[in-house]
C-alpha cells in the first residue's frame, strides 16, 4: 500500500496568464528559415535569383532605351543603331486606335472616356456595401447613359428602352398581385414590346432630340470593345446564371430539363465555335430584313456561354450548403423566392465567389476571340491594321506589352477585389 | 412548477390518424394515430431509426406523408403549398444542429420571418425579438453572428427565433444531442420555462430528466411504431413492453 505514489492532486493557486516568450525575429532568421533551411532550397534560391537578375537586367536596358518619338519601325532602328532597345513610338502613335479601335470618331473619344470613368462610379455602390445606397440609383440609370455616350444619337432611344422596362415592370407587379405569376409575367413583356413600338416612332419622328453624333457599332473597337463585352456579359450572365443553377435544381421536370440541356449543349461547345455561328449563323434564324447588330450577336452568344458555367459554379455552392438551412428557411414559414433570396442564395454566392470570380477574369480574357470574326478589339487592332500597316509591321513586343499591361491591370484588381470581398463577408470566425 | 400553468385544455391542437410514411420502399412510419391537446408537453423517445424524427418533421411537413391525415390547428396538411405554408408559421421548431442562419446577426436571424413572412414593422419586430432574447437570457448577444456563439446559446437563440413567430405549437427534435454537457441545462431550463408558460410541445429527446419533470405524456417508438405511451411516473416505473423496458435498462442503467 504504502508502495503506490500519492496521485491525488488539488490546485488552491490558479495559475495567473502571463505574456508569450519573445520570438527571435529579423531579416537573418526569416532568410534562414525561408531561403535556406537546407542545401538543396539554398541551391534553387540562389538559381531562382539569377534567374530573376539575368531577365531584369536584359530587359531593362531594352525597355529604358526605348524610343517614343518616331514614326515608323525604321525610324526606329535608325535611332537606336543597332543597339538594344524598345519602339515605344508605336504606341505614342497609336494608343488612341488601341483603346478605341481605328474607326471610331476622335473627336467623340471623350464620350467612352467619361462611360469609363462612370462605369467606376457605378460599380462603386455594388461593389462596395458602405458606400450611401442612394449611388445605386445611378448605377441603375448608368446602363442608359453609358449606351448613349457610346453609341450616341438621340437621347430618346436609351430613354424609350429605360421607360419600357419600367412599365413592363410596373404592370408585371401589379397583374402579378391580382392574377399570379404567369398572366403578370405575360403582360409585363406585352407592356415592354408596346412602349418600344410606341416609342419608336417618337424616336424616329425627333433624331436630333438632344443628339450625339451617332457611331456605327462596327466602328467599335480596341479595349474599348473588350470592355464593353467584359462588363455587359459579366453583369448578364450572372442572374442567368442563377436561374439555371435554381432551374437544375428544381423538383419540376420541364424546367430542370431544359436547364440541364441548356448547361450540358453549352459547356460541350467552344466558345469560338458560338462566335462564329453569332457571326455567321445566327442571321438565318431570324425574318429576313432584321438585321441584329454584331456586337448584340456576340454579347448574346458570350452572355449565353459564361451563364452556363457560372450556373455551374452557383450549383455547387447550394450544393454545398446544409440541408438544415433550407429545413429552417422552411420551418419559419418563409416561401420559396424568400428563402432563396434571404438565406440560400446570400450563403450560396458567397461561397461561389472565388469560382464566379474565375469565370468572370476567363471570360473577359476570352473577349479577345472576337478578333477571329473580324471584330477590331485590342487584339484584333494589334493582329490587324497596326500589324499590317508599312509603317510598324514586324513589331510585336511592345504592343503585346501593352495588351498585357491593359488586361493584367484589370483582370489583378477583379481577384484582388475578390479576395477582399471573401474577407469581408466571412462571419464564422472573426 | 404550480400544477395551474401546466393546465391542459380539452382542444385538440394535433391530430394524426392512421398516418403512414415509406422512404423508397423502406416504411419509416406505420398507422400513427396521436392527438395531442392544447398545452400538452410530450416527449418522444426511442432507439435511433425508430421514425421519432421523422414523426415530428411530418407534422410541420419538412417530410412528406403518404397516407392518412395530419391536421394541425384545424388545418389539414396535403400537398397544398398554402396550407403548409399557413401550419408552418403557426408550428415552431428547434433542430439538433440548430440551423441558425451564419450569414445574419443573432437579432437579424430573430427577425427575418417575422418581418417576411408575418409582415410586421422592423422596428416592432426588433422589439420582440429582444423581448425573447432577454427571455432566452442572451439580450447581449443580440449583434453577434452564430458562428461567434457557444452551442448552448445558439440553440437558446434558436428557440428564441421560433418564438418571435408566436407559434402556438412547439417542436425540439433532438434539441440537446448535439451539446456539451455543461451547456445541455441551461437549454432544458429555457425549455422547461416555455412548458410553465404553457407552450404546446413536443420534445423527441433523451433527457429523461426533463421528460419526468416537464412532460404529461412519454411516447416509446421503435421501428416506426408507436409502442407504448403513458404519463411520465408510470412510463418509467412501470414500463409494460419488453422493447420499452430494454430501452429504459439500457438509457437509465449507467
Amino acid at each position: 500500500m504504502s508502495d503506490t505514489p500519492n496521485i491525488g492532486f488539488v490546485r488552491h493557486e490558479p495559475i495567473p496568464p502571463s505574456a508569450p516568450p519573445i520570438q527571435q525575429a529579423g531579416m537573418v532568421k526569416w532568410m534562414r528559415e525561408n531561403l535556406f533551411s537546407n542545401w538543396i532550397n539554398s541551391i534553387l534560391t540562389i538559381l531562382s535569383i539569377y534567374f530573376v537578375a539575368k531577365i531584369i537586367l536584359a530587359s531593362t536596358p531594352w525597355m529604358w532605351n526605348g524610343v517614343w518619338t518616331t514614326s515608323s519601325l525604321r525610324e526606329c532602328r535608325e535611332v537606336l543603331q543597332g543597339t538594344s532597345g524598345a519602339c515605344w513610338s508605336v504606341l505614342a502613335e497609336r494608343w488612341n486606335q488601341m483603346l478605341f479601335g481605328f474607326k471610331y470618331p476622335v473627336e467623340a473619344y471623350w464620350r467612352p472616356t467619361l462611360a469609363f470613368v462612370l462605369l467606376l462610379v457605378c460599380i462603386a455602390p455594388i461593389l462596395f456595401q458602405k458606400l450611401p445606397r442612394n449611388m445605386l440609383i445611378f448605377s441603375a440609370i448608368y446602363p442608359f447613359l453609358a449606351f448613349w455616350l457610346i453609341w450616341g444619337g438621340t437621347v430618346l432611344t436609351p430613354v424609350v428602352v429605360a421607360v419600357s422596362l419600367i412599365a413592363g415592370y410596373l404592370a408585371f407587379v401589379k397583374i402579378e398581385r391580382l392574377t399570379g405569376f404567369a398572366t403578370g409575367l405575360l403582360s409585363g413583356v406585352v407592356a415592354v414590346a408596346l412602349v418600344l413600338y410606341l416609342g419608336s416612332f417618337v424616336t424616329a419622328a425627333l433624331p436630333e432630340f438632344i443628339a450625339l453624333e451617332p457611331v456605327a457599332s462596327r466602328d467599335m473597337g480596341g479595349f474599348m470593345l473588350n470592355l464593353i463585352l467584359g462588363t455587359v456579359c459579366v453583369s448578364l450572365s450572372i442572374p442567368l446564371g442563377i436561374i439555371l443553377a435554381l432551374g437544375r435544381q428544381s423538383n419540376m421536370p420541364i424546367i430542370k430539363g431544359i436547364c440541364v440541356v441548356f448547361i450540358e449543349f453549352i459547356r460541350g461547345v467552344p466558345l469560338i465555335t458560338l462566335l462564329f455561328v453569332a457571326n455567321v449563323v445566327l442571321s438565318y434564324f431570324f425574318p429576313p430584313g432584321t438585321n441584329l447588330d454584331l456586337i448584340l450577336r456576340v454579347i448574346i452568344m458570350i452572355t449565353l456561354f459564361s451563364a452556363a458555367y457560372i450556373a455551374e459554379v452557383i450549383r455547387g455552392g447550394l450544393a454545398a450548403l446544409p440541408r438544415g438551412q433550407y429545413e429552417a428557411a422552411d420551418s419559419l414559414g418563409l416561401d420559396y423566392p424568400q428563402a432563396m433570396r434571404l438565406i440560400i442564395l446570400p450563403q450560396a454566392l458567397k461561397i461561389s465567389i472565388p469560382g464566379i470570380v474565375n469565370v468572370a477574369v476567363g471570360l473577359f480574357k476570352d473577349t479577345t476571340l472576337v478578333s477571329v470574326i473580324s471584330m477590331f478589339d485590342l487584339v484584333g487592332m494589334i493582329r490587324g491594321p497596326i500589324s499590317s500597316s508599312t509603317a510598324w509591321t514586324g513589331i510585336y513586343w511592345e504592343l503585346y506589352l501593352f495588351a498585357i499591361l491593359l488586361f493584367f491591370v484589370v483582370c489583378y484588381g477583379i481577384s484582388q477585389y475578390s479576395q477582399w470581398l471573401e474577407r469581408q463577408l466571412r462571419t464564422d470566425h472573426h | 412548477m404550480s400544477e395551474a400553468h401546466m393546465k391542459v385544455s380539452d382542444e385538440i391542437a394535433i391530430s394524426i390518424e392512421n398516418m403512414n410514411k415509406w422512404y423508397g420502399t423502406f416504411h419509416v412510419l406505420r398507422d400513427i394515430n396521436l392527438d395531442v391537446q392544447r398545452g400538452e408537453r410530450i416527449v418522444i423517445c426511442g432507439p435511433s431509426g425508430s421514425g421519432k424524427s421523422t414523426l415530428i418533421r411530418c407534422i410541420n411537413a419538412l417530410e412528406e406523408h403518404q397516407q392518412g391525415s395530419i391536421t394541425v390547428d384545424g388545418t389539414l396538411l396535403s400537398s397544398d403549398v398554402k396550407n403548409i405554408d399557413k401550419v408552418r408559421s403557426e408550428v415552431g421548431m428547434c433542430f439538433q444542429h440548430f440551423n441558425l442562419f451564419p450569414h445574419l446577426t443573432i437579432l437579424e436571424n430573430c427577425t427575418l420571418a417575422p418581418i417576411w413572412v408575418r409582415k410586421i414593422p422592423k422596428k416592432e419586430a426588433e422589439e420582440t425579438a429582444m423581448h425573447f432574447l432577454e427571455k432566452v437570457k442572451i439580450p447581449e448577444q443580440a449583434d453577434k453572428y452564430p458562428g461567434q456563439l457557444s452551442g448552448g446559446q445558439q440553440q437558446r437563440v434558436a428557440i428564441a427565433r421560433s418564438l418571435c413567430m408566436k407559434p402556438r405549437i412547439m417542436l425540439f427534435d433532438e434539441p440537446t444531442s448535439a451539446l456539451d454537457p455543461e451547456m445541455i441545462k441551461e437549454v432544458l431550463d429555457t425549455m422547461i420555462e416555455l412548458a410553465e408558460d404553457g407552450m404546446t410541445m413536443l420534445c423527441v429527446t433523451h433527457e429523461m430528466g426533463f421528460a419526468r419533470q416537464v412532460a404529461n405524456r412519454v411516447i416509446f417508438m421503435d421501428a416506426g411504431q408507436i409502442v407504448e405511451q403513458n404519463e411520465p411516473e408510470e412510463f418509467f416505473n412501470n414500463p409494460q413492453s419488453d422493447r420499452t423496458k430494454l430501452f429504459l435498462s439500457q438509457i437509465l442503467g449507467h
